[in-house]
């Protein structure tokens, strides 16, 4: 299983990350951080693969992808 | 390259070169034009020979901002042009003062406006003692007067741009560039440049460094333009002058450059004929040597300031001395090589007015 | 009518207070890179010079470069790259970066010399100074991205602007007979004797991206192996000036730049040659 942090402070909303993601798991909360921006979240983690294409494509490196070390691995 | 004490007949344009060779030059930039082409052809075999760098460049802009880019990382790097060539470096030259960039600039000043002729001239004088670029800001001039002058002015030029972190410009014309004479090579002792304190080299072992001119923060630029402003004070220390038989004086010649060598000539023949006339020549055009003038001044002494425009350093002259006197002016047009005897005339008139 | 301040719900964590220990059996498999520092950029959302940074910086950590690196910020919205990279750096006028990244180079060989320049920059007002810097094969490495407008300034017309896009110079949008056609720079970077690599990749997809670190990558190998110059096209959305999301930015790129623009690598030598073979 694998998982992603969302740097909520760096996050700007673009949600180029939801456009990439294989699973389509990652959506808009409705949570602001103080630059302003509705922050992204990962709706259902269980079904997170840890691809990374979301912390690939992050203009503002906010996300961070941690894999479990029975899978693939990097 | 051998130097000390050794004496060369060489033009102006080879002593910028040689001179800035004995100051530690480590690379130089520039764009062919007249009439300074001797410095860049005399450097690109000498300064390769020493293990330098030498790269002739697609624009004067280019080149200015080569010499924006060497600097940056500490090592002595000039470049050199005549007046149009100069305008295209004047932005880079801002963005040197804007960063503290101890870059060097000799200007063998010709006529302009435009592309004028490729004689002799002191056009530039505003556009060196004013910054020349956009922005508040100045850089140190110095103007040379013979060919031995040049080259000691190089070596002045860099220990200057390092002392002040500031852009030096020489300022020379067409007949310092282009005239002979026996120099005397001497190989100075070379003070610490203290570049190790900014230069940009790898961020190894240290926090990174920046250099630059953009200064966003509210307050930031104006503290930056208030250092560099107490910088310029500063640097009136190093206002220099030569006086020649001002003491008993009635009439003081102001004059720079070529044109305070020959009014030199003059001075001596009207001398022996009686006449009562000396010579203040600025050696730093800036910071300008207003003290002398002014000590000249409130000794009741007149003044007659001669260029090779139609007045610019004048206006300095007359700030100068202004609680005391004024200045009369004459002025050759670029492209007129003045005798003695061109430059006498105007100094009888004036020291005959009483 | 005003949102209700009391149905705010405030982002959780600043990026300072998050837990990025792994969990026992997991391992972190992307992180910042090392000479890429936490600050926040002053981008808008969805632009791709955070992508672009990211990579170069990766870059430096995994070839060893940040200690030796001296980078020449451009003018425009990335001048402040100086910012966000942990390395030295100096600020070039509008242009001009490849004249000051000459200096620096010949002044410091042993350094590691980069150009990072928008469309404006080297297209338009530094034409000169990055085509004679590349065709003297100085050996300096050039990051340059294509967004097709001129960010800083607020979107105006682009030498790469696409012929019919609108911008604030061009509301009825470029027109071919007046404006002249959008200028491909790395197919003009190929044709230079100096240049030992140019390529172009684009920023839109996690595939692109992958390549554009490969390109990136080799163009700064060009400069350490003393092979030649070395140029990366980066074609990028610009989301706030294209007048649309970061999403519809993306597929902008796709759909209208990428046509234009070909991908791909365009010159590839291990030596240079006067004939300036590909």
């Amino acid at each position: 299983m694998s998982r992603v942090v969302f740097l909520e402070e760096r996050c700007k909303g673009c949600m180029l990350c939801a456009e990439l993601c294989p699973k389509k798991i990652i959506i808009q909360s409705t949570r602001i951080n103080r630059q302003g921006y509705k922050v992204a979240e990962v709706s259902e983690m269980d079904t997170c693969t840890g691809c990374a294409s979301c912390a690939l494509i992050c203009p503002d490196c906010a996300i961070r992808v941690f894999r479990s070390q029975k899978g693939e691995g990097a | 390259m051998r130097m000390n004490g050794e004496r060369k007949f060489i033009k102006g344009n080879e002593a910028v070169g040689y001179g800035a060779m004995a100051a530690g030059l480590r690379c130089y930039f520039g764009y062919p034009i007249t009439p300074q082409n001797e410095i860049p052809e005399f450097l690109s075999s000498a300064l390769p020979a020493a293990g330098g760098e030498f790269v002739q460049a697609e624009s004067e802009l280019a080149a200015a901002n080569m010499l924006l880019g060497a600097v940056s990382t500490g090592v002595r790097a000039m470049t050199s042009s005549s007046s149009p060539g100069i305008s295209l470096m004047q932005e880079a030259i801002s963005y040197m003062a804007g960063s503290e960039l101890p870059g060097v600039i000799v200007n063998m000043n010709r006529g302009g406006p435009g592309l004028g002729d490729i004689g002799p001239a002191q056009g530039d004088y505003f556009q060196s003692t004013r910054g020349g670029g956009h922005g508040d800001y100045r850089t140190l001039v110095l103007a040379p007067s013979t060919c031995q002058e040049a080259y000691d002015m190089m070596i002045a030029s860099f220990d200057l741009a390092f002392k002040y972190r500031n852009p030096v410009l020489m300022l020379g014309d067409g007949i310092i560039g282009g005239m002979k004479e026996p120099v005397t090579m001497w190989q100075p002792e070379r003070p610490a440049d203290h570049a190790e304190a900014w230069q940009v080299d790898g961020a190894a072992g240290r926090e990174k460094r920046l250099i630059r001119s953009l200064r966003l923060d509210e307050g930031e630029l104006a503290q930056h333009n208030r250092h560099l402003a107490a910088k310029y004070e500063a640097m009136k220390a190093e206002a220099r002058a030569e006086c020649f038989l001002t003491d008993d004086a009635e009439l003081v010649v102001v004059a720079f450059g070529s044109m305070g060598r020959i009014a030199k000539s003059g001075i001596r023949k009207l001398r022996s004929e009686g006449f009562k006339v000396g010579l203040v020549r600025p050696i730093t055009l800036y910071p300008f040597p207003a003290d002398v003038l002014e000590t000249l001044a409130a000794q009741g002494k007149r003044f007659l300031t001669i260029e090779q425009n139609t007045g610019q350093m004048v206006e300095d002259v007359r700030l100068a001395i202004r609680r005391h006197a004024d200045s009369e002016f004459f002025g050759m047009m670029p492209g007129e090589l003045p005798g003695a005897e061109d430059l006498m005339a105007p100094m009888l008139d004036a020291v005959r007015r009483k | 009518m005003a949102p209700d301040i009391d149905s705010i719900t405030l982002a959780r964590e600043t990026a300072e207070n998050v837990d990025l220990t792994p969990r026992p059996g997991e391992t972190l498999v992307f992180d910042k890179p090392r000479s890429l520092r936490s600050q926040n950029t002053h981008y808008c959302p969805g632009c791709h010079h955070g992508v672009a940074h990211r990579l170069v910086a990766e870059l430096l950590d995994e070839m060893e470069l940040r200690e030796k690196a001296i980078a020449v910020s451009s003018i425009g919205c990335s001048v402040f790259i100086y910012h966000y990279l942990d390395v030295d750096s100096i600020e070039a006028p509008h242009g001009r970066g490849p004249a000051a990244a000459t200096g620096l180079k010949r002044a410091r060989p042993e350094s590691f010399v980069f150009t990072y320049q928008g469309d404006g920059d080297l297209a338009s007002i530094g034409m000169a100074e990055i085509m004679h810097a590349a065709n003297r094969g100085e050996r300096i490495s050039v990051v340059f991205v294509n967004n097709t407008v001129y960010g800083m300034t607020g979107g105006q017309m682009a030498p790469t602007t696409l012929i019919g896009q609108k911008t604030t110079t061009c509301p009825a949008g470029r027109c071919l007979e007046r404006e002249g056609s959008p200028i491909r720079m790395a197919e003009i970077m190929a044709s230079l004797g100096g240049v030992a690599y140019s390529a172009r990749v684009s920023l839109d997809s996690v595939k692109n991206i992958r390549d554009a670190k490969k390109a990136m990558r080799r163009a700064f190998q060009v400069q350490t192996e003393n092979i030649g110059f070395g140029f990366v096209e980066v074609l990028s959305g610009c989301p706030t000036n294209w007048r649309m999301d970061a999403v519809k930015a993306n597929r902008r790129i796709r759909a209208e730049m990428i046509p234009y623009f070909p991908l791909g690598v365009y010159k590839d030598v291990n030596t240079l040659n006067p004939e300036g073979e590909r």
